[in-house]
């Protein structure tokens, strides 16, 4: 869009003195600060040797949550594949085999080529199941590889809890609400 | 010539083309070292101990690249111009002392006793300029094309100020000759005390010479790629490279010969000092102008163009005239009116006053500010520039 001629305003450059005319003090400053620099701590991080510390909201690999008693958190619910924009998670659903959820998944795959790291599975999640870690550096050397599924996907959260890099943020080992069976079949079991 | 002295000069050719080699590999990694630290980065350390084999690492790859030479290009003049750069810059070490030059002792050039040293290397730096045209031309690249053309109007242009500014270094001395010209400093004191306005002069034009920055319009990235060695890959891009250090190995000596003593040092490095000692004095001011050529490199952005120009013909050109002209009408008083040498120090403050002088026109003239037109609503955005 070019500019209106009223928006511009004309001001007078300022005067040019001896001593920048000069050039010598301008250019003596700027040694100065190059010289500074030379001498100032280095911001270079020695990656594979030093691991660069990522900020907590970082959204990297997934991992899927334990509950206190060390089960998958996750209840199956099928959120955070529909969310998922990617479609990059694939759950398989199965009865629970424990007394507190109505079902759980069999099996979890994350194909982690095609996620886009978004990190709308996290923020669909009723129970806080599946969550984004703060591991970035994710090789391979097959595309078979790259799908994780729900061991490997478990896997990774007790690697992060261990090295405390990704504490468990959200409601500890407690499920949340939304895994809460009914109350009519709540007093059953 | 007798045959020791022969089989001496070989030697001397050898150990001398080896260490300039050598050194031009390391240059590009302490340059590469340099930016990184002004960049509060650690730069290259991973091949060898601190990174110390990169440049083996950088040469093998030179070595090893596939030669491409593009099918629209002039073969023989493609070919031609990277040996053109690599071997005039070489050559112009030929006159070049980088230690005492006793007539009875081993003497620490290739060819000693040059009457014309200073013409010579002159001469033959000068040449440069057909590798960079040649390279740009023979590419048949647009870009090519106008980083040679840019760079054959810079070199024609800073050779005048370069070969003026030492003019007074000459009449001074008496002599082209680049040990006589150390001996001079030796007895009556380094002529960066008398002709600092020279120094300076000579200073800025070595820097264009070498295509350095803030002078390197013929290589200038953003605008031509890669300017005249766009087409050029492999071993062939490494011999302008190493032609470019080559070059500023020289201009260095160059410039600690002229204004800096040689290998002159007070106290340190005298008449009957050993003769390693001197070497090390003169491989220590080369090293130190090196270094600042790399770290002005990382302090002033590129000229524009016409900025470029202008600073050769209306500053450099008017300022070395008028340095020259201090120098005749100070050493024609000095030995008209037989007063002793120790007159010629009259040169200091007439050169410093003859620098600030030369700015007090430029700021006269430029009275009126220039009208710089900013949008309304305050932001700094330069919307366009009228006289």
């Amino acid at each position: 869009m070019p500019i209106d001629p009223s928006d511009v305003q004309w001001v007078q450059a300022p005067k040019i003195g001896l001593l920048e005319q000069l050039y010598l003090p301008a250019i003596f400053a700027g040694m100065q600060t190059t010289v500074r620099h030379l001498f100032m701590p280095k911001v270079t991080v020695q990656f594979p040797e030093e691991r660069p510390k990522m900020p907590p909201n970082y959204r990297g690999v997934h991992r899927l949550n334990r509950d206190e008693e060390g089960r998958v958190k996750c209840v199956a619910c099928y959120m955070c594949s529909t969310a998922c924009p990617a479609h990059c998670i694939d759950i398989v659903a199965a009865p629970s085999p424990w007394p507190d959820r109505e079902k759980y998944p069999e099996t979890f795959v994350i194909d982690e080529l095609r996620c886009i790291y978004c990190g709308m599975c996290e923020e669909a999640c009723p129970v806080d199941a599946i969550e984004l870690t703060s591991l970035f550096d994710l090789t391979g050397l097959s595309r078979e590889e790259m799908m994780f599924d729900k061991e490997k996907l478990l896997s990774v959260f007790d690697e992060t809890v261990a090295a405390g890099t990704d504490p468990v943020r959200t409601g500890r080992g407690r499920l949340g609400t939304a895994s809460e069976l009914p109350p009519e079949q709540a007093r059953t079991v | 010539m007798t045959t020791q002295q022969l089989v001496l000069t070989i030697i001397t050719i050898l150990v001398v083309m080896g260490a300039i080699l050598g050194a031009c590999a390391y240059l590009v990694f302490i340059e590469r070292k340099i930016a990184a630290y002004v960049q509060d980065r650690i730069g290259p350390n991973r091949v060898g101990p601190k990174g110390l084999l990169q440049p083996i690492a950088d040469g093998l790859k030179f070595l090893f690249k596939e030669d491409i030479i593009p099918a629209h290009v002039d073969k023989v003049l493609f070919l031609a111009a990277p040996a053109i750069a690599v071997t005039t810059a070489l050559l112009a070490f030929a006159v070049v002392p980088f230690g005492p030059t006793e007539p009875d002792a081993y003497q620490f050039v290739i060819a000693p006793r040059v009457d014309i040293g200073i013409v010579f290397v002159f001469a033959v730096t000068s040449l440069t300029v057909y590798a960079i045209i040649l390279g740009g031309w023979s590419s048949n690249n647009k870009y090519s094309f106008i980083g040679g053309l840019r760079s054959s109007a810079q070199l024609v242009s800073y050779e005048i100020p370069m070969g003026m500014s030492v003019l007074g270094v000459i009449l001074l001395t008496g002599s082209l000759s680049l040990e006589r010209i150390i001996d001079h400093q030796v007895a009556g004191g380094w002529n960066i005390w008398f002709q600092p306005v020279g120094f300076l002069l000579f200073l800025t034009a070595a820097f264009a010479e070498c295509n350095r920055l803030p002078f390197d319009l013929p290589e200038a990235e953003q605008e031509l790629v890669g300017g005249y060695h766009t087409e050029y890959s492999a071993l062939k891009f490494g011999m302008f490279f190493l032609g470019e250090y080559a070059h500023v190995i020289t201009t260095s000596f160059l410039l600690s010969i002229l204004f800096f003593g040689g290998w002159h040092f007070p106290w340190i490095a005298e008449h009957d000092s050993y003769a390693v000692v001197k070497v090390v004095v003169i491989l220590v001011k080369v090293t130190a102008f090196i270094l600042f050529y790399m770290l002005v490199r990382w302090t002033i952005p590129r000229f524009r163009f016409d900025q470029l120009m202008g600073l050769a013909w209306k500053v450099l050109i008017p300022l070395a005239l008028a340095n020259l002209l201090c120098v005749m009408v100070i050493k024609q008083l000095v030995a008209s009116f037989g007063l002793s040498r120790a007159w010629l120090w009259v040169l200091l403050p007439v050169s410093l006053l003859l620098f600030v002088g030369a700015a007090v026109p430029a700021v006269l003239w430029s009275s009126r500010g220039r009208r710089v037109a900013v949008t309304a609503s305050g932001d700094e955005r330069v919307a366009a520039v009228a006289r």
